[in-house]
This record gives structure tokens, C-alpha cells and sequence, in this order.
């Protein structure tokens, strides 16, 4: 079995819709490399079963999401140490990542503690760049002021953004502020607006990476697993021949390719959540903390050319 | 065959184990009317409010209480009312004094919605 996902572009810079593998684990992270506009994702946990050479691109970064700093009940009443297990892991890559983006929920109830915290154990990253996104668990009680003043320098309206590394452009983007009764995450107009301002200016053959915290594809709706507005963002970035799209928020791993865009979610370092409509909400997976490996293990999705279904088979890490 | 017996018996074990562990996830819904004391209390759990309509005379105090894990907030429509993020077992009261419907939602969970009917 493929132990990472890899997702392929023909030479004419579309992508062939591929087979496609994708893991989850428990309190890890994804490590991202960029080679010739293409991005390849693999698991931290199975870092050690390649070889230096794979991990050779013009870029790599990891993404870590869903540290829920704060929140303290079954199945992980120690995130703290989960989280400083995913920096671990991160340290001791091959290749230092360019950088690390976290994709929200830094904390659980938006706590100036929590965010603290938070602060102080990302400073053991060896890493000189950290980027974030608010999760809605951020934005608590104040409509995302704290988080703005905590990591919103240079950014636009509710914390949103871009930046160019190595000839990809990346965007952050804000989908967990005036969320409305009944709908899923919002982005808003005035975002929307900047987004098709900002990538206006760049060339197609400009490989684009979204990263926002709910994710911008309708993994489950009923459980508010989608951004309303997000089709509209899309529109804007459709000229470019790769676009990858990378979400939190749902704390375990699935991937769909449609068209030239490619969707991760990514786990959660602190609990994980129930598989879409497995369980009556998507609160946290109650299982012993003991357990918390073997419970989640992986998912794999396989998207085969030509059909817009995912096939998710879970087997367990202890298998 | 004596070992086949023991590798069904560990299987069943584990399908028990498999099922309490199940069943303990979903907690029994909770706040259906007999459940609380207190008929003017709408419950959160499982990411939603039970009853998701309650009917109460003009001058009622209604308490929501968070059972979930996660915290959630009673939003108003409208802005009528608005509480903070309420974390395991916090409560919210609000005073309805005027007749009509007042619907409402939880602003992390949008999708989380409920209504109270003040006659």
C-alpha cells in the first residue's frame, strides 16, 4: 500500500485526474512538497520510509491544524503534548520545511491563556515562518479582534491574505466570521471582492495553494463540513493549471481531486472527530486516550478518473 | 478446534467491545421534556437544541444549557439576544417579554437552529 498521496500533472500542465491515496493519524501533520508546480503531501508519521531523494523540491512546508489549546476532556485531555509531539515529528525531517501554516482552531475557547500557550510551544519549531487562519473556535466572544491583534499584522479585513514563495502563491483566507443561521462558512463579499483582485495579476502557470480553516468543498453539509460561498472563490482561481486547496476543521484526512484542484483536509494534533454521518454529531470521538492511535489509524481515499465518488477505507495503524 | 473456539470467543469480545464503545458516544438525547425539570430549558447536545421550538407565556425566562463538548452559543436571528461561547455545562437566560417568534442559532455551528414561540 502507496504510505503517502501523491497527485500527478501532465506535461501540458493539466492534471490527470489520478489515483489517489490519502492517510489520517493521530496528532501529526502533513509535510508538503512543491516540485515543478505540483504538490505532493505526506504523512509525518511515515516520514522515515522515504528517501532523502523524494523529499527534494523548489518548496516544502508542513501544514498542523486543530490544536484546540484548551480543551481538556476524553479522548485527549493533554493537547499541549499532542501538539509538542507534531512539532517533534517536524523537527526531525530530512528537509526543514520553508515553513509551517497552521489551518485554525489554535485554541479551544479563544482564552488569552490558550493563545499563550499556543505561542509558547510553536517557538520550539524550527521553522522561520509560521502562518495561521482563524478556526471559529479563535474568534470566540469578539468577532476575531484578539486573534487579529495576535496574528493578523499585515493582513486584510477579518485576517485574510497572500504570499509568494518560490513562484507559488498562497492564500489564506477567512471562512468563520458572521456566520449565518442555517448556512455552512461564509467567506463574504468584501473577501471575495480581494481574492479576484489579488490573483488577477498572475499567470496561470502560477501554482496557487488556498489554505482556509472550514473546508471550501462540501465534504458533509448536514454537519456544516462546507463554505457557502466557496464556488464563487473557485470561480476566480479556475484559469490555473494547479490549484490545491488546504482545510482543517474536520480533524482527520480526506482528499478529492476536481479538476485542476486538488482538496486536504487535514488531522487535528489534539482529538479526532467522527467520520462524515457515523455518529450523531461531529463532536469529539469520545475514545481512551490509550486508544487514540489504533482508534483513528488511516483512511485511505481513492478518487479513480472519470467518477466524482470517494472511496474511504479505514484500517487501523495498529494493523 | 479447541483454538478456533477461543479466536471466536475473542472476536465476539471485541464486537461487544466494539458496540459499548459505540453506544457510549451517543449520549441518550437529552432535554425531551420529561428529562428536565425545568420546562422552559432547551438543551444543547449532540449540536443541536432540544426542543428546537419552545412554547412559552410572555414574561418567561428560558436557560440554555450546553451539554456538549464543544462550546456553542444561542444567537439570535436578529440580534435580539446574543450569549458568549458557552463551554460544558454553562447556561444562558434571556427574558422573553414581548409576544412572537423568536428563532435563533448557534454562530459557531450555523447550522444548529432553534426557535422560541412567546405567546
Amino acid at each position: 500500500m502507496a504510505k503517502y498521496t501523491v497527485r500527478r500533472s501532465s506535461e501540458d500542465g493539466i492534471d490527470r485526474r489520478g489515483f489517489l491515496k490519502c492517510m489520517a493519524w493521530a496528532g501529526t501533520g502533513a509535510f508538503c512538497v512543491l516540485k515543478g508546480g505540483v504538490l505532493k503531501s505526506y504523512a509525518l508519521s511515515q516520514m522515515g520510509q522515504h528517501s532523502p531523494d523524494v523529499m527534494k523540491a523548489d518548496l516544502s512546508f508542513v501544514q498542523i491544524s486543530d490544536s484546540h489549546i484548551g480543551f481538556s476532556k476524553p479522548a485527549n485531555t493533554d493537547v499541549t503534548a499532542t501538539l509538542q509531539e507534531a512539532i517533534a515529528k517536524i523537527n526531525a525531517l530530512p528537509t526543514r520545511p520553508a515553513f509551517v501554516l497552521h489551518t485554525g482552531d489554535l485554541t479551544h475557547l479563544s482564552n488569552p491563556s490558550e493563545f499563550d500557550t499556543l505561542d509558547q510551544v510553536l517557538k520550539s519549531l524550527k521553522t522561520s515562518q509560521l502562518f495561521y487562519v482563524p478556526g471559529e473556535h479563535d474568534v470566540l466572544n469578539d468577532d476575531g479582534k484578539q486573534y487579529l491583534d495576535r496574528y493578523g499584522k499585515g493582513t486584510q479585513g477579518g485576517g485574510w491574505y497572500s504570499f509568494d514563495q518560490k513562484g507559488a502563491h498562497f492564500i489564506g483566507l477567512v471562512n468563520v466570521l458572521n456566520l449565518k443561521a442555517g448556512g455552512l462558512g461564509t467567506l463574504g463579499q468584501e473577501q471575495l471582492e480581494w481574492l479576484e483582485k489579488d490573483v488577477k495579476r498572475l499567470k496561470s502557470s502560477t501554482p496557487i495553494i488556498v489554505f482556509a480553516h472550514i473546508p471550501l468543498w462540501a465534504v458533509y453539509p448536514e454537519w456544516g463540513w462546507g463554505t457557502d460561498d466557496s464556488a464563487q472563490a473557485l470561480s476566480y482561481l479556475k484559469r490555473f493549471g494547479s490549484i490545491t486547496v488546504l482545510n482543517g476543521h474536520i480533524h482527520q484526512t480526506m482528499q478529492k481531486v476536481e479538476g485542476n484542484v486538488t482538496f486536504h483536509t487535514a488531522m487535528s494534533t489534539a482529538f479526532p472527530q467522527p467520520a462524515p454521518g457515523t455518529a450523531p454529531s461531529p463532536g469529539p470521538l469520545k475514545v481512551p486516550a490509550e486508544k487514540l492511535h489504533s482508534v483513528l489509524g488511516i483512511t485511505d481515499v481513492n478518487y479513480v478518473r472519470g467518477k466524482h465518488s470517494l472511496a474511504i477505507t479505514d484500517s487501523s495503524l495498529e494493523g | 478446534m479447541k483454538k478456533a473456539f477461543i479466536s471466536i470467543a475473542a472476536t465476539l469480545v471485541l464486537l461487544l467491545a466494539f458496540g459499548l464503545m459505540t453506544a457510549s458516544y451517543g449520549r441518550p438525547a437529552a432535554g425531551q421534556a420529561n428529562d428536565s425539570k425545568d420546562k422552559h430549558q432547551v438543551t444543547i447536545d449532540n449540536f443541536s437544541f432540544t426542543p428546537a421550538t419552545l412554547t412559552v407565556p410572555a414574561g418567561t425566562t428560558v436557560t440554555w444549557v450546553n451539554r456538549d463538548d464543544v462550546p456553542h452559543t444561542v444567537a439570535s436571528d436578529d440580534k435580539k439576544f446574543s450569549s458568549r461561547a458557552l463551554d460544558t455545562d454553562e447556561k444562558f437566560s434571556h427574558t422573553f417579554s414581548g409576544a412572537g417568534t423568536y428563532e435563533y442559532y448557534c454562530s459557531l455551528h450555523p447550522k444548529m437552529t432553534g426557535k422560541v414561540i412567546v405567546k
